[in-house]
């Protein structure tokens, strides 16, 4: 039966999570206006060490705004951000830079840099972290081609590339130094269901295969139940439901099954 | 009406000086990185090449032709006086302390400032400054801080050039076109320009640098708006950069005076 039934009432505290792992983010009272509009009005949220997190929510509901507080890209008005325990609320872009090298983000177009190949896009962060050797750079690409299946695309530039590709690039170039958690903007956002699924195998595999505590950002409801441990929906600038995928399905809040299945509820006619 | 009338002048000034204000934000964050953080040689070296060595030709173009216009024109004037002589002095002082600096600066704000914001500004809608951001590398330590750099080393050379070429472009008139005496030309060009003139020049270049890097990179450090916003961006650093070229030439003329006063002295 359904354990944590959403309260039709907006929480306002972080919301239990399963599992006993020390929190890797932790947001609590998350406020941002954009101009006169307000996209977060007091977001609470806790992601665990190596759980994968799925923060699902209609378009332009703010969930893009709130993946971007996360890393430090993006100030809020209000409210706090921890990370592995330090706050990064009013840190400037330098202190920030220590805590960026443990969280990468994958953004929704890839942000390839355009004028770099495909393997000085992905040896970059290397490069700026002091390594120099030809040898030791071209062997951690190829490594991380290979666990995105992207072989022998090194000396390819971005424009060439399709989405998926520049997905997969982006996403080596996020997790090539080993961060221990990665936010997803996105990542099956105008994809084919093909390719889709396989950027979310990618995603399963690394938190498997490295243990990665994962954050994504998605209104694809297939990749968010096909990835996510726990899923979060945020409607109208706050956490509305959080809980397991079989929490979510089995919900009868009306709001939920409307985005669920996809009803407009004649909005729009 | 007075208060719609001080509201409506308040607001674009207001805006001005904000501006103003991160102009000079940036710049001091610039330095500071200059000078507490590792310079990407690599970056700093593609840019001399982009700003030095590419703007050859239009530097070579616009000082050639600049100094024989010149020569020309004070010719005409002068010769009615009976001093013909004095065009080498008038073109070469003319060079050094205003005509090879602001009309050099002017050309690379056209061709190199347009670049670097159209390049940031790019980099900025396609979220790959913030890509940047998010791997740990600070914007203005990685987009800036090269081409600043490359910017005061390779403004003062291409103004010396400018005004190397000019004097040159400007004898050949003045003794194959205007039957000038070669000997007169040179020695009067000799006793006026003074070495000052010359610093006075480069030192004007060096100003006239920071001002086209730091007006350009922070246009696209702040383009927004896709296509359109880069279109515009580029545009307005470029109007922006030579009408500040114009502007602080005045007032550095008026300062340079002081240090090194015009004349024989």
């Amino acid at each position: 039966m359904i354990e944590a039934l959403p309260s039709p009432k907006p929480s306002t505290k972080p919301h239990p999570v399963p599992g006993n792992s020390p929190p890797m983010i932790k947001v609590h009272s998350l406020t941002k206006k954009i101009g006169q509009q307000e996209i977060l009005c007091g977001v609470d949220l806790e992601v665990r060490m190596g759980e994968t997190l799925a923060i699902i929510g209609r378009s332009g509901g703010g969930k893009s705004v709130l993946l971007k507080h996360l890393v430090g890209l993006m100030e809020p008005d209000g409210g706090e951000i921890w990370i592995q325990g330090q706050n990064i609320i009013g840190m400037n872009e330098r202190q920030l830079g220590a805590i960026r090298q443990k969280v990468g983000i994958l953004f929704q177009g890839g942000a390839l840099f355009d004028s770099m190949t495909v393997e000085n896009n992905i040896a970059f962060p290397l490069r700026e972290a002091g390594e120099r050797d030809p040898k030791v750079l071209h062997s951690k690409v190829s490594e991380m081609l290979e666990v995105m299946e992207m072989e022998g695309e090194e000396d390819k530039m971005p424009e060439s590339l399709s989405g998926g590709m520049k997905k997969r690039v982006g996403l080596a170039r996020a997790i090539i130094r080993r961060p221990s958690c990665v936010l997803y903007d996105e990542p099956t956002a105008g994809l084919d269901p093909v390719v889709a699924d396989s950027i979310n195998r990618l995603i399963r595999r690394l938190q498997q295969r490295f243990g990665m505590t994962s954050v994504v950002v998605t209104h694809d409801m297939k990749s968010a139940f096909d990835v996510a441990d726990r899923i979060a929906y945020l409607h109208e600038g706050r956490i509305y439901f959080h809980g397991t995928a079989s929490e979510l399905q089995q919900s009868a809040d009306p709001l939920i099954q409307d985005f669920l299945l996809g009803r407009s509820d004649g909005r729009g006619d | 009406m007075m208060v719609r009338f001080f509201n409506a002048l308040g607001a674009p000034l207001l805006s001005f000086f904000q501006y103003l204000g991160d102009l000079v934000l940036l710049a001091a964050d610039t330095f500071r990185s200059i000078f507490t953080h590792r310079l990407r040689w690599k970056l700093f070296l593609n840019q001399v090449v982009e700003i030095g060595l590419l703007s050859q030709l239009v530097v070579i173009i616009t000082g050639a032709f600049t100094g024989a216009v010149f020569a020309a024109q004070t010719f005409f004037q002068f010769n009615k006086l009976g001093m013909g002589s004095a065009v080498g002095a008038v073109v070469s002082v003319s060079l050094c302390r205003e005509l090879a600096p602001v009309l050099t600066a002017l050309m690379v704000a056209g061709r190199v400032g347009a670049a670097m914001s159209a390049e940031i500004g790019t980099m900025k809608v396609t979220e790959q400054i913030d890509a940047l951001r998010a791997l740990a590398v600070y914007p203005v330590d990685y987009l800036v801080v090269p081409r600043a750099l490359a910017m005061m080393v390779s403004m003062p050379l291409l103004v010396a050039e400018c005004i190397a070429v000019g004097i040159a472009s400007g004898y050949l008139v003045a003794i194959f076109m205007l039957d000038i005496n070669g000997t007169y030309y040179m020695a009067n060009m000799v006793r006026w320009t003074r070495s000052r003139d010359i610093i006075m020049g480069l030192s004007k270049a060096f100003c006239f640098g920071i001002l086209i890097v730091f007006i350009s990179c922070h246009k696209g450090l702040t383009t927004r708006e896709g296509a359109v916003g880069v279109g515009r961006a580029t545009t307005e650093a470029v109007v922006n950069a030579s009408l500040a070229v114009l502007i602080c030439n005045f007032f550095l003329t008026m300062m340079f005076n002081i240090i090194y006063p015009a004349g024989y002295q």
